[in-house]
């Protein structure tokens, strides 16, 4: 057996996850030919990193297959009902940075906050016989807060790409979308509402709270957590 | 197993016990159209009902409550007065870390009552059959009436925009409270509104989507219309609170409701009503002053009560939810009536729940 660490696959997220670790004396080596999705670790033995696709991750912790990964903070909200319940934050990253933002055209000078977008939904349901749509991937993040604010009238609908097309395209009257610049928010004639984001994201190396340890693997996450610390 | 067993057979006894009562059996079908609920209960209604898909008719949902498929199958044979009862399991997805322990299905056994000759009378047949029912069991009954609280907003002396936009809300207190804070003048406008309202508020980029400019308009002109007129006046908002926090035997909150209808004369209706249902109750041998009432009860529950609410819990047992719930969803059967409506009360027992407190 060996401590199984779920690293994101591709990217400059797998880039910066990698130089995390190497600032704090864990090198990850790709093995292998360039394209194939394997590498080892140097400086903490008994340490297995596996290669994943950042989305599945949250899913592998949750099922105990690994027993420690590195995702984004929205993708561990938005995948795993009762996430605190599966896993811990074991430490915030401090890259990857963006926010899960509600976005409305730039041309709804009536529309600033949320309280506005409440109000139209409203009017809108009333005007044109269904609730306003709202074009998103995050349908739990953006569910939950939207029920916590006490928003009504609204309707999500699933994009799972190009997200800020779909106000112009008529599919959407607004979206909920990851943004680090709003630059393409800009691009397409949205703006964001005023207040804090729906959530800020970033890189977080989390712990499977369900996967069984072995004495050798628990005296590895001992020896990593210490690691961890020192650098602090 | 032998659990799931008893379950069925104390929801039989129960079914069996309705039906002597007079009422008619029905069965609705698991997989309900997501349309209907999804128009009804919004976004909210997926974190708390199983989806599905099904390749022919769009998306399904495993039926989350009777209520809805047992008053569209009423409305859909006409409005006439009629007495149902079902029995059988409903789902309810938890996706939420408070509910995390609560069952994923569980069976419900139901009483609706569909009559508009005397609405007093049929709240009272209604939470006397489940009163009665589980008076062996020591439960503490609770009521609310919904109506008291609709009656109170539509009586404010404000702009009908505003009274519409509070009950729009009624069941979200967070927000409620919000919209009221800001119509009594007694929080500040939100960021952005006073540039809006000085027409300062400009845009360069192309208007977008199925909004229209003619919309974006309308709703300015509404807000210039709210800005200008003068806040709710802080005696009504007091007695809006008054209502709220209610919270005595139902004898004692009829003496207080006397002393709020002077001060709103709309009340009185809706003060009449609570009035010939204490009546109706202590008639069916229910006294009044053993019956607790809380002005803010099922506010935040799912939202079809618009009229007497109640439910059941049990002392000994604070970790249970209620073991039975019920009230009246008049403005239900209305949208779902297409133009046809009729007074309906009803409620639901839980015999899982039964199994679990019985001596």
């Amino acid at each position: 057996m060996s401590l199984k660490l779920g690293l994101p696959s591709k990217g400059r997220l797998m880039d910066k996850t990698f130089d995390w670790f190497a600032a704090r004396g864990v090198r990850f080596v790709r093995t292998g030919s360039e394209r194939e999705y394997a590498v080892r670790a140097e400086g903490l033995e008994g340490l297995e990193p596996v290669l994943l696709s950042a989305g599945e991750i949250p899913r592998e912790l949750a099922a105990g297959r690994i027993h420690l990964g590195v995702t984004g903070s929205d993708m561990v909200r938005e995948k795993l009902g009762n996430w605190r319940e599966k896993v811990e934050e074991i430490r915030p990253m401090g890259f990857g940075h963006a926010d899960l933002v509600l976005a409305v055209p730039a041309a709804w000078v009536d529309v600033t906050t949320l309280d506005d977008l409440d109000a139209v939904a409203a009017a809108f349901r009333a005007r044109h016989g269904f609730r306003l749509r709202i074009a998103t991937k995050y349908h739990r993040l953006v569910r939950e807060y939207l029920t916590e604010q006490g928003v009504a009238d609204y309707q999500l609908v699933d994009s799972q790409g190009a997200t800020e097309g779909t106000v112009k395209n008529e599919t959407a009257e607004a979206i909920a979308d990851i943004t680090s610049t709003g630059e393409t928010l800009r691009a397409n004639h949205l703006k964001v509402l005023a207040g804090a984001p729906i959530h800020r994201s970033q890189a977080v190396l989390f712990r499977a709270r369900g996967a069984a340890l072995s004495a050798e693997d628990a005296a590895v996450m001992e020896a990593l957590r210490t690691r961890l610390e020192a650098a602090r | 197993m032998a659990e799931c067993v008893a379950i069925r057979d104390e929801a039989a006894r129960l079914l069996q016990h309705m039906q002597g009562l007079g009422a008619a059996r029905v069965e609705t079908d698991i997989l309900q159209p997501a349309d209907v609920l999804l128009d009804l209960y919004g976004e909210d209604i997926r974190a708390r009902a199983f989806t599905t898909q099904d390749p022919e008719a769009g998306e399904m949902m495993l039926r989350p409550d009777f209520t809805v498929p047992v008053v569209r199958a009423h409305m859909e044979g006409g409005a006439e007065p009629a007495r149902y009862t079902y029995a059988g399991k409903v789902f309810r997805a938890q996706d939420s870390a408070s509910a995390a322990q609560r069952a994923r299905e569980y069976w419900q056994v139901g009483y609706e009552l569909f009559d508009g000759a005397d609405v007093a009378a049929a709240d009272a047949e209604v939470f006397a059959l489940f009163h009665d029912l589980l008076a062996p069991l020591g439960l503490r009954p609770a009521t609310g009436d919904m109506g008291l609280l609709l009656a109170a907003v539509k009586g404010l002396d404000t702009l009908e925009s505003r009274k519409a936009a509070l009950i729009r809300h009624i069941w979200r207190p967070r927000r409620f409270r919000a919209l009221l804070d800001r119509f009594a003048g007694r929080a500040p406008p939100p960021e952005g509104r006073a540039a809006l309202l000085a027409g300062e508020a400009e845009s360069d980029a192309p208007l977008i989507g199925l909004r229209s400019r003619a919309e974006i308009e309308a709703r300015i002109a509404a807000l210039r219309e709210d800005a200008a007129a003068p806040p709710i006046p802080a005696v009504q908002v007091d007695l809006l609170d008054d209502i709220l926090s209610l919270r005595e035997t139902m004898d004692n909150v009829a003496r207080r409701l006397a002393d709020f209808t002077v001060d709103m004369p709309a009340l009185g209706p809706a003060v009449a009503r609570f009035e010939a249902r204490m009546a109706a109750l202590a008639a069916r041998g229910i006294d009044p002053a053993g019956l607790e009432f809380e002005g803010s009860y099922g506010r935040t529950s799912m939202e079809y009560y618009d009229g007497f609410v109640f439910g059941f819990t049990a002392p000994a047992r604070p970790d249970l939810p209620p073991l039975a719930t019920g009230g009246r969803y008049d403005a239900l059967t209305r949208l779902l009536g297409r133009g046809r409506s009729i007074p309906a009360v009803g409620g639901v027992v839980r015999p899982d729940l039964l199994l679990e407190v019985a001596p």
